[in-house]
């Protein structure tokens, strides 16, 4: 490693740096702290004073409010129901498939690759895949977005790779030992790939708890709709038709404040803990293609 | 994996019995098939069934007829798209909000790693990294709401703030003036931090001895960044620049769509809004179905053209 001293110090080039971090650490920041700060404020306080970083009166009302709204507290569940069922078949699916396509000894593998890396530059567009998914019957129902989006072949690629540099000694060992493919899948690589499945496991949960247009795309009836939809209610669509004559229901800033730290909170919890693996686990593959 | 090849072909003996042995590596990979097999039908039915049903677009399709039964019309969806004055509009719209990715959006990762790289302190760079790339796990629809609760013509932080310093209200969400702006800092705020992860690992890996050897030469921190930084992140901006040509017309769907409203839609009208709204909503699938080919079919030849220049330039290939 290079040490600091034998790079030489430049005062000047040392502020430019720090300045430049800390400015852009203060635009990610400061929008969530007064995001946070307000979910605690009363409506009183968040109308008249501009920005703050800490109420003057603390109050939990809001959340109150919405943990005995049944239309938020349904959405919630729907959203979690989602994201458990999604992401296991998306990591389930992904794995033995990029298990299956990691042996180079395997007839068809090429073929097989193509198939996948196809999809990633042409689509048949969004009026065939609806079709489709309308004409197995899945409008309204969860397999829409389970199966619509089982796979993600950039997750596939990289996780393929990941499976490659796993020493084939370790396999033909236990190959010989009698151990099918299967088991060898379950107790030996899967194991030695826990990086790339809790990266793999993450991003799809994301992705999942986030998605927003394939359910509205999908699920006709509101009671299936997920957080991200309902939030998007409150705070989006009242806004857009001009805050006044959406015929809706008008939500105190503090509630609307409120949801957005509930649907965000999940996953902003979880993240720190799992860098660590998605540092190793995701430059390991993509560096290598 | 290459190992693993030749003790294959070690084991299967001599060429004599290559059929038998081919049988046999078929065989062997029967359980692989298997575990494949789930993966496979979801890329038949939900991908490949899809780019089949794109035959509608040169038909009158009629959901009761179905594929086989609605009735043939050539080009006619396509003479339609072309001759409507939206197609001008859609074009332009789409063109325009790439060109701001590319020329906004695209640098502020590389700004972003360069700066991290030069961090001595680890505690604190940790921290950074931690906060920049938080908003990537945002939704569009937070990061659009948070915009929303920011900057809301009466309720909003800044504009009461601005109102208070005596300047007028900013209608961030409804003037069609703001619309583009809004659109390319909000993609900087949420995705430039985690875009930068491919450029640290690009840095992580330049030689030490390199920035020994520019001190020696009497660099200074400045010249540093100059002469070793930047060039040791050539070929990694080259071939993403080169991989954003050829998602010019790809500018993030859900965001544009959650940025949407009746009084924006001339500026934030693009190709996918358009489809969505007059086909799933309004039921025209045949046209619409024509429309997401043609802007498929652009995307997939700036695809090919972008592999070829990067290669032209001596990088790898996407593919």
């Amino acid at each position: 490693m290079n040490t600091y001293d034998a790079r030489g110090k430049d005062p000047l080039f040392i502020t430019v740096i720090y300045g430049l971090l800390i400015v852009s650490l203060l635009c990610i920041l400061v929008p969530f702290v007064y995001v946070t700060a307000s979910s605690f404020a009363t409506e009183h306080e968040i109308l008249s004073r501009g920005f703050f970083f800490f109420p003057k009166e603390w109050t939990v009302e809001a959340y109150g409010y919405l943990l005995t709204n049944q239309n938020f507290t349904q959405s919630f569940k729907n959203a979690v129901v989602i994201t458990f069922f999604g992401t296991l078949i998306n990591i389930t699916l992904t794995s033995l498939m990029a298990y299956g396509l990691s042996k180079s000894w395997l007839k068809g593998r090429r073929v097989l690759n193509f198939m996948v890396l196809f999809t990633m530059i042409f689509a048949g567009g969004m009026i065939p895949t609806y079709l489709v998914i309308k004409e197995l019957g899945l409008i309204n129902s969860y397999w829409a977005l389970y199966l619509n989006t089982a796979i993600a072949p950039f997750n596939l690629i990289v996780m393929r790779s990941f499976f490659q540099n796993i020493p084939s000694e370790l396999e033909e060992a236990a190959r010989i030992d009698g151990c099918s493919e299967l088991r060898l899948f379950w107790r030996i690589v899967l194991p030695l790939s826990m990086p790339a499945i809790v990266t793999f496991t993450l991003f799809y949960a994301v992705f999942n708890w986030n998605t927003y247009f394939f359910a509205i795309l999908f699920l006709n009836d509101s009671a299936d709709w997920p957080l991200q939809v309902y939030l998007r209610q409150m705070l989006i669509e009242t806004a857009s038709s001009m805050e006044a004559d959406s015929g809706g229901f008008h939500y105190t800033p503090a509630v609307k404040m409120a949801a957005v730290i509930i649907t965000a909170l999940p996953l902003l919890v979880v993240y720190p803990f799992l860098q660590k693996y998605f540092n190793k686990g995701m430059l390991l593959g993509s560096v290598k293609g | 994996m290459r190992n693993e090849s030749t003790v294959e072909i070690r084991r299967l003996g001599s060429p004599l019995l290559r059929k038998s042995s081919s049988l046999k590596v078929w065989k062997r990979g029967l359980p692989l098939y298997l575990m494949i097999l789930p993966g496979l039908l979801f890329f038949l039915i939900f991908r490949y069934l899809p780019m089949g049903g794109i035959v509608i677009a040169f038909q009158d399709y009629s959901p009761f007829a179905g594929f086989t039964g609605s009735e043939w019309v050539g080009f006619a969806h396509f003479e339609r798209l072309f001759g409507e004055a939206d197609f001008w509009s859609l074009l332009k719209n789409t063109l325009i909000l790439s060109a701001l990715n590319l020329f906004l959006f695209f640098p502020a990762p590389i700004v972003i790693a360069v700066v991290l790289n030069e961090v001595r302190v680890q505690w604190f760079k940790k921290f950074v990294q931690t906060a920049i790339y938080m908003p990537h796990f945002l939704s569009w629809v937070v990061v659009v709401g948070i915009t929303v609760i920011l900057f809301a013509t009466q309720e909003g932080a800044i504009n009461k703030a601005l109102a208070d310093a005596g300047f007028a209200r900013l209608e961030i969400m409804t003037d069609p003036k703001y619309f583009r702006i809004v659109y390319v800092l909000q993609n900087v705020w949420k995705e430039a931090g985690w875009n930068a992860i491919i450029f640290l690992a690009a840095l992580a890996s330049v030689d030490p001895t390199l920035y020994e050897a520019a001190v020696v030469d009497g660099a200074n921190r400045w010249k540093q960044l100059w002469y070793v930084t930047l060039p040791a992140l050539r070929s990694t901006i080259v071939i993403l620049f080169i991989l954003r040509l050829g998602h010019v017309m790809d500018i993030g769907f859900e965001h544009i769509y959650l940025l949407q409203n009746s009084l924006n839609l001339s500026v934030s009208d693009v190709f996918d809004t358009y489809v969505y709204r007059t086909g799933v909503l309004q039921g025209e699938f045949s046209y619409t179905t024509a429309v997401g080919l043609f802007k498929s079919c652009i995307g997939l030849i700036l695809i090919v053209i972008a592999n070829k220049m990067s290669k032209k330039a001596g990088e790898e290939g996407v593919y």
